[in-house]
């Protein structure tokens, strides 16, 4: 473990989870969960859970951003609130 | 409301990517014994590599190369491995999902026992994959354009 880069991949996962809950535009905001998910990758594979990570950058990363498009296309694109 | 994507290059890398994906799916399911990986993250794998499929070349292309009957078959078929897997040492004589209890003859329990993870492993990779491409087709296999 190298605390520094615990460090600044803690501080980029704060930063990307609070721009995901306040960015408005419904896509931007599953763009920036699948870079949250990338870097929550990034920080298991670093402490040594590969096989979270392997899960958390497939699952994460992968399905569930596509499938969040998917319903934003189904549905709308602008947040209410 | 997927269509074949008008780009030409997101055409070839996708048709040159998806083999690729998948083949790395099916690794990850069986090295799932000697390091990270297993059923679930390579089923994941393969789903995906599915998903890109569908969404780079079209639906209709898609869904001829690689029908959505196929994969809820295969959702089906890897629940139904895994039950047989626990239910069938059960009847010889073991615990649920007790591979030693396997009848087949002419194999060591060290055997009998790696055989069994990696058939329960081949199971849960096919039920998570054909889970997802299931639930992927279900949400944007309607016929609304939106």
């Amino acid at each position: 473990m190298v605390w520094q880069l615990d460090f600044w991949l803690l501080a980029l996962l704060v930063v990307t989870a609070v721009v995901a809950l306040q960015v408005r535009d419904l896509l931007a905001a599953v763009a920036v969960l699948t870079a949250y998910s990338f870097f929550m990758a990034l920080l298991f594979a670093e402490m040594g859970a590969v096989d979270v990570a392997l899960t958390e950058a497939a699952l994460g990363a992968g399905v569930t951003g596509v499938l969040f498009v998917v319903a934003i296309f189904v549905t709308r694109r602008r947040s209410k609130d | 409301m997927i269509q074949k994507h008008e780009s030409i290059v997101i055409q070839v890398v996708a048709r040159a990517l998806v083999p690729l994906i998948l083949l790395f799916g099916v690794y990850v399911i069986v090295f799932g014994h000697y390091g990270p990986g297993g059923g679930f993250q390579g089923g994941v794998i393969l789903a995906t590599g599915v998903i890109l499929h569908r969404l780079c070349l079209g639906r209709d292309f898609s869904h001829r190369t690689l029908p959505p009957g196929l994969a809820g078959g295969a959702a089906i078929a890897g629940l139904l491995l895994f039950g047989l897997m626990g239910i069938v040492p059960m009847v010889f004589g073991g615990a649920f999902l007790d591979y030693a209890h396997l009848p087949l003859p002419g194999y060591s329990t060290v055997d009998l026992r790696y055989l069994g993870i990696g058939i329960v492993e081949v199971a849960i990779g096919l039920a998570v994959m054909g889970a997802s491409v299931v639930i992927f087709d279900s949400l944007a296999g309607g016929d609304s354009d939106a």
